[in-house]
């Protein structure tokens, strides 16, 4: 399949607003984690909260799709001008030739949650939650679509962790065989309850900031975040998105394959789609999430399958596990990298794990880098790669 | 209606459905104890693949797949959500790894032992059409058979009357872009502009089977099925969102 231009981009999270805020946090290692204060009864963890959601409803004509993760996906929407350049897509091409394809792990369930607490005397939802389409998963790209005014192909993919990685994969096939000229790509999770206390049940929250790839590392924190990128069929500028791979574990619904196997997959399928080889990636910015067994698995595999000079980095200690949007916060934070020329470390990685080769980084480099892959690894064993060049990288199309 | 050969006779009106609700299948890939605990999304999920791979005579190892779903399992969103509202650091661990849209699609990869990508979608009220249409660029991009399931279980609990999603509906079946074998069907898809929502005109469905799967959420599949079991050439037109329409002809 051809390589395509990401012709905008956008990112919205605990580490900044923006694509400036981002790098501005990244560039002085200044974390966006807080102690919990989410919900009524916050665990002892860190999270990564957006600020101000809470007070900024959807305008009267989105009503409908009203709550937290539609906020925060129309924050994400109008973060680095990203909505001008799709209605402007959309003036070009039509309305029935933008797709949607968005990714989430939990879509909007927080209000279901909400409903939950709040319960009429007959044991309904109260009146200003009964709203069909923020209780399914599709509330998320129900509402995209219905923000954007779109009319094309819109579905929402929910692969847990590798979700709005594998739209990817997804916008590459919708684009080759013509159904549309431009796809709005992205991914959108926020915090609540279901997610903080389900990993609590599971024992992977760390009470502390988290530290990826640390020896002492002790678990996530769960972020919340919205991002987004425009892939187009023709265009002529932009970074690219040379190819994925994906890939399943077929090991056990919660913790990764032993050896990577599955991981080992969907890194060869990207270097052979996008036509590279490991010392031909700059940087790679891995799925780092900070439990005892991601990040060991995850250093293995770099470890045996890239050079020494390859720069390895997670940035979760930046944005906390933003879960369903890692995949495309994390390609927007490599797409930054590349064109930055600013390649960050890993925060919060003060006596990195004898688990890890030369590659993982603690300090951040400027560096000219061309090439970069993004690496997204979820529960029920879905793994997906994302293979991106800088715009002027000689891609071999 | 269990099974495609006694859901085929229903439709074409050859049987009448059984009276009362089918069990909930029990899929022979997994061990006893884990079949037992596994939720009903998984079990409809892993029963319709399992028959489609059979039909296929695919090795289910080897197929790509595309699970849809349009609400996952609402009776464990139920759980959970009335679980977080009084006790959350009660919540069940595996009910929590169970609660998440893909947890079907990963059983199956782990059942089978399938490395292949799978990837799990909603698309709300097009959700059927909506893996369909991703089964079918897979199959034509990717160069390979694609497995495609589609299921929609009971809501329970509160969130029953906002979802309102009855019964249990799960179809399975193998996309190729290979030459037919063994029971294929040729098949043409193409998308469709509506011009308003009214424009979308979905085919409505004509048996009275129908009514077995009105109250399930992904009954907007129905007509489609019931294309598959009449075994005619035919075509049918699915929603494909609030202004598109995927229009299907199978030869």
């Amino acid at each position: 399949m051809k390589p395509l231009r990401i012709t905008a981009y956008s990112l919205s999270s605990a580490a900044g607003h923006g694509r400036e805020q981002t790098l501005a946090s990244l560039r002085n290692r200044r974390t966006g984690l807080s102690r919990n204060d989410f919900g009524p009864a916050p665990l002892p963890t860190w999270i990564g909260r957006v600020e101000g959601l809470e007070a900024e409803p959807l305008p009267a004509r989105l009503t409908e799709w009203d709550c937290r993760n539609n906020r925060l996906a129309w924050r994400g929407l109008h973060a680095d001008g990203f909505i001008t350049a799709v209605l402007a897509a959309r003036e070009r091409y039509g309305a029935d030739r933008i797709a949607v394809i968005v990714g989430t792990s939990t879509s909007s369930i927080g209000a279901s949650e909400e409903a939950y607490r709040r319960l009429e005397s007959d044991g309904s939802y109260p009146p200003d939650l009964r709203r069909r389409i923020i209780h399914t998963p599709h509330s998320l790209g129900d509402f995209v679509q219905h923000a954007i005014g779109s009319t094309g192909i819109s579905m929402t993919v929910a692969t847990a962790c590798s979700s709005s990685a594998k739209v990817f994969a997804q916008a590459q096939r919708i684009l080759e065989v013509g159904l549309a000229d431009a796809v709005v790509v992205g991914g959108v999770d926020t915090l609540c309850g279901s997610v903080l206390f389900g990993f609590n049940s599971l024992e992977l929250i760390s009470p502390d900031p988290c530290r990826p790839f640390d020896r002492d590392r002790r678990g996530i924190n769960i972020g919340e975040a919205a991002g987004f990128a425009l892939l187009e069929r023709d265009a002529e500028q932009g970074p690219w998105f040379l190819g994925c791979g994906e890939s399943s574990d077929a090991h056990h619904m919660s913790t990764p394959h032993p050896e990577g196997l599955g991981a080992r997959l969907a890194l060869e399928q990207a270097l052979a789609r996008a036509r590279l080889t490991p010392k031909e990636i700059d940087y790679i910015n891995l799925h780092g999430t900070a439990t005892r067994k991601n990040d060991e698995v995850e250093a293995s595999v770099i470890r045996e399958m890239f050079p020494a000079t390859t720069f390895a980095s997670s940035t979760k200690g930046w944005t906390g596990h933003t879960l369903g949007a890692a995949g495309i916060i994390e390609a927007a934070i490599s797409l930054i990298a590349l064109e930055e020329g600013f390649l960050p470390g890993t925060l919060h990685c003060d006596r990195p794990d004898e688990c890890c080769g030369p590659q993982i980084r603690v300090e951040s480099a400027s560096r000219s880098a061309r090439c970069a892959l993004s690496l997204s690894f979820g529960f029920g064993g879905s793994n997906c790669v994302l293979a991106l060049a800088a715009s002027d990288a000689r891609v071999n199309a | 209606m269990p099974g495609w050969e006694v859901a085929k006779r229903v439709i074409r009106g050859e049987c009448e459905p059984q009276a009362t609700n089918a069990p909930r299948p029990s899929t022979a890939l997994l061990p006893p104890t884990e079949r037992r605990r596994i939720p009903d999304t998984v079990a409809i999920a892993l029963e319709v693949a399992t028959r489609a791979c059979e039909m296929s005579k695919r090795d289910p190892s080897q197929l790509p797949s595309v699970f849809a779903s349009t609400h996952g399992d609402a009776p464990i969103s139920d759980y959970m959500c009335s679980t977080l509202a009084t006790t959350p650091s009660l919540i069940s661990p595996t009910k929590f790894h169970n609660s998440v849209h893909n947890a079907a699609a990963g059983y199956w990869t782990i059942a089978v032992g399938s490395y292949a990508p799978y990837t799990a979608l909603s698309a709300f009220e097009s959700t059927f059409a909506a893996g369909l249409l991703e089964a079918a660029m897979q199959s034509v991009c990717e160069r390979t058979p694609v497995l495609f399931v589609a299921y929609d279980i009971e809501a329970t609990g509160p969130l029953a009357a906002v979802l309102n999603c009855t019964g249990l509906f799960g179809i399975g079946m193998v996309i190729s872009t290979e030459a037919a074998i063994g029971a294929a069907r040729p098949m043409q898809i193409h998308t469709r502009s509506a011009q308003s929502t009214e424009d979308v005109r979905p085919t409505r469905a004509r048996t009275r089977a129908a009514d077995l799967v009105a109250g399930n959420s992904l009954a907007p599949a129905f007509p489609f099925v019931e294309l598959l079991a009449t075994e005619a050439p035919g075509a049918v037109s699915l929603a494909l969102g609030p202004r598109a329409a995927l229009e299907i002809e199978l030869s």
